[in-house]
């Protein structure tokens, strides 16, 4: 009996401990770096945010490990990609959270895509015999500064909805953001603007929405389908189109074996480029706007090498 | 009586549906000409606005497609997002097929060749299809149903609610589960690295299938500084090959506790214990004990992640397994595996086995195997195995195994 007693005691220390109420930050956990990045921007210093995929990790292919769990498990909100990117590795992080708020349709539930512009929605049929297609669009929607704007907003609301005290807090966090993105806006598109209509071709279809933005033709991928790794024909098939159209810059992601693009590149005379698709995909990409300083000057000093030669 | 009374109740109803029909037969006529009239003429003014606004927009569009005067393009205009929203919400509406669970179906296709007198795997065979139904039951638990079709027919792999939004950071699971005992019992056929379960799982611990019963599972995070803790506890009827209660009051328990820790960002370490005490299924009226020690590590760089991966994984059973009273046999086996892939698409492991039997201590068998698997993508694998397994009767068998595994509907998770 003293044994029993013992143990409802522990217990009850242990839902003590569980439910005292959390410090003053709001803990945000986001899937991706991209999301973490901007929920730093505008959560300042009354949030605490932790990503789980690294920016050079292949964010369809993440492990659902048990650290995870645990971020996941304290998490005061969650922010997901959405559009089944981690269709392959959240749910079970969801599940084994014991966590109530950050359940889907919980309050603590952000999904960043509700108000972005998504690209590349299907139409028609779809099987997976054309990849690794995703039903409700290209989910690499981030890469759009536009829609990063966006998705910073989103989170505002939402912050300022889970802390209303500090609502005045985000919106001006928001609003220094808004226009240090709209300063840095004005300078990629010049850096750009030249390049306009320049024709490219990438790996993975990660970068429709960052192409779109800045005015880049992509007129061919690596893989012959999404997700699916690249074959002799298709390579074959691809260099063929290159050459006819002159396109001399291949765009890789960092998780991607750069061997078929580097065949590629010396058939073609031209270059292969290893852009950020994510904030961390790169040492120089730390947070969101200097993902896109170092993608874009990426970019531009690659075009201006492959098209001197 | 009943019948009877419906039929006449029918019969009411139709006539008074057929009685003002034709009496008001003839002057709806005339009031349907003119309603078809007004509605033709409706019809043709609405035409017209279309196609004035369809002129209208074509012409927009066409000056749209020019070039700009400005190179900067404007940002996307924001009234698209509501559109995808929106989208998304009236689609929602439209049908209530939305809530239909995620349906996926597995096949397992599965063949042997070479002798083996203890071996019943057929050497053609489509060995299970299983079929997924997972969904959110409302805004406090999820739904998992596995029900598997295999020779003996169609039976519930798994079945269970697992209430997520409990106080305290309790998880608690009901219905029909795979014990968690150790890392191989919890996984389904087609998720295995081999074709086969290993020798001291089926010596020891529910032979080809592994040990699934109804019952409940408690678990708890138990929170610390330095790693992730999870402790299990779990009940149940006991009615499987390992634990069968004779009463109501014959339950069978089983007590987990898993420890995991991230070595660096691309490595990791697993490990568990487990205890298992219950009702024998093999001499009634005796209770048998399991005891389990499982490691896991795992290797896989993160910027390669797709390409390069290394999986070791070991367990140690014990068996202790009462046979009157003041007897008792104990019996133990382990096996150790290493899973490497060595291309996107390409794997290839090896698996040591020992095992005693439950109830010959004496008896040991003892194999090894070898496989090679391709995955064609995410949905299909084609796996072959060599196995050779010394029976402790000095039986040697060497066996070719193999398997085709092929999945269709919803993506599920990838294992871990």
């Amino acid at each position: 009996m003293r044994v029993f007693i013992r143990l409802m005691l522990f217990t009850a220390a242990l839902v003590a401990m569980a439910a005292r109420p959390s410090a003053a930050a709001v803990r945000v956990v986001a899937t991706t770096e991209d999301l973490a990045s901007l929920a730093r921007e505008v959560g300042g210093d009354k949030v605490t945010v932790v990503g789980l995929a690294k920016g050079y990790q292949d964010p369809h292919f993440v492990d659902p490990k048990p650290s995870f769990i645990l971020e996941v498990s304290r998490a005061d909100l969650l922010i997901v990609v959405g559009r089944e990117l981690e269709i392959g590795w959240l749910t079970p992080l969801i599940t084994s959270s014991r966590n109530a708020k950050i359940q889907p349709g919980g309050n603590g539930y952000l999904d960043a895509s509700a108000n972005v512009r998504i690209l590349e929605i299907p139409t028609g049929q779809l099987t997976r015999a054309m990849g690794d297609v995703h039903p409700q669009g290209n989910p690499h929607y981030w890469l759009d500064p536009a829609n990063g704007r966006r998705i910073a907003q989103t989170i505002k609301d939402k912050l300022g909805q889970l802390s209303p005290a500090d609502r005045a807090y985000f919106d001006q966090r928001y609003a220094e953001f808004d226009k240090k993105l709209a300063a840095a806006e004005s300078r990629w598109d010049a850096t750009m603007g030249p390049f306009k209509g320049t024709k490219i071709v990438t790996y993975h279809r990660s970068w429709p929405n960052f192409m779109e933005r800045f005015g880049l033709d992509v007129i061919g991928y690596v893989e012959p389908k999404p997700g699916i790794p690249p074959t002799t024909s298709h390579t074959i098939d691809l260099i063929a189109e290159m050459k006819k159209q002159g396109v001399k810059l291949i765009v890789v992601e960092p998780y991607f074996d750069s061997k078929t693009p580097l065949a590629i590149g010396k058939q073609v005379g031209g270059e292969v480029l290893v852009l950020a698709p994510s904030v961390g995909g790169s040492k120089e990409a730390t947070d969101y706007i200097a993902l896109f300083d170092y993608d874009v000057n990426a970019v531009v000093a690659a075009l201006k090498r492959t098209m001197g030669k | 009586m009943k019948p009877f009374r419906l039929a006449q109740a029918c019969l009411a109803s139709v006539c008074l549906l057929a009685i003002p029909a034709t009496s008001v037969a003839q002057t709806a006529d005339q009031a349907l000409r003119q309603e078809i009239d007004q509605l033709k003429a409706d019809l043709e003014t609405l035409r017209k606005q279309y196609e004035d606004r369809l002129s209208a927009l074509e012409v927009r569009l066409a000056e749209a497609k020019e070039p700009p005067a400005s190179a900067v393009p404007a940002p996307a205009p924001d009234t698209s997002a509501p559109a995808t929203a929106l989208q998304t919400s009236a689609a929602a509406a439209g049908s209530s097929k939305v809530f239909n669970p995620d349906i996926s179906v597995l096949g397992n296709f599965a063949g042997a060749a070479g002798k083996n007198p203890f071996s019943e795997e057929p050497s053609l065979s489509l060995t299970e299809v299983e079929t997924a139904f997972q969904a959110v039951v409302d805004p406090y638990a999820r739904g998992d149903f596995f029900l598997s079709a295999g020779p003996e027919g169609l039976e519930v792999e798994e079945g269970y609610v697992t209430f997520t939004a409990l106080p305290a950071g309790v998880l608690l699971k009901a219905g029909k589960m795979r014990e968690q005992f150790g890392k191989v019992n919890a996984m389904h056929t087609h998720i295995l690295p081999w074709v086969d379960r290993p020798l001291v799982s089926r010596n020891l611990f529910g032979g080809d299938e592994g040990v699934a019963d109804a019952g409940l599972s408690v678990s708890k995070l138990i929170p610390n500084g330095f790693m992730f803790v999870d402790a299990i506890g779990e009940v149940y009827r006991g009615d499987s090959d390992v634990f069968r209660g004779s009463s109501r009051s014959d339950l069978h328990y089983l007590g987990r506790i898993r420890g995991y820790r991230d070595l660096t960002e691309g490595t990791n370490l697993d490990i568990g214990g487990s205890y298992a005490s219950g009702p024998s299924a093999t001499v009634p009226d005796f209770n048998t004990e399991r005891i389990g020690m499982d490691v896991t590590f795992r290797y896989r760089p993160l910027r390669r992640a797709i390409y390069r991966q290394f999986i070791g994984r070991t367990e140690i059973m014990w068996s202790r397994q009462k046979l009157a009273a003041g007897s008792q046999e104990n019996a133990s086996g382990f096996y150790a595996s290493g899973d490497y892939q060595f291309a996107r698409r390409w794997f290839v492991g090896a698996r040591g086995d020992r095992s005693g039997r439950a109830l010959d201590s004496d008896l040991h068998d003892s194999g090894a195997a070898i496989h090679l698997t391709f995955r064609p993508s995410e949905f299909s694998l084609v796996r072959g195995q060599y196995r050779r397994t010394n029976y402790a009767d000095g039986t040697d068998a060497n066996e070719f195994l193999f398997q085709i595994n092929f999945a269709i509907g919803a993506h599920g998770a990838h294992p871990f």
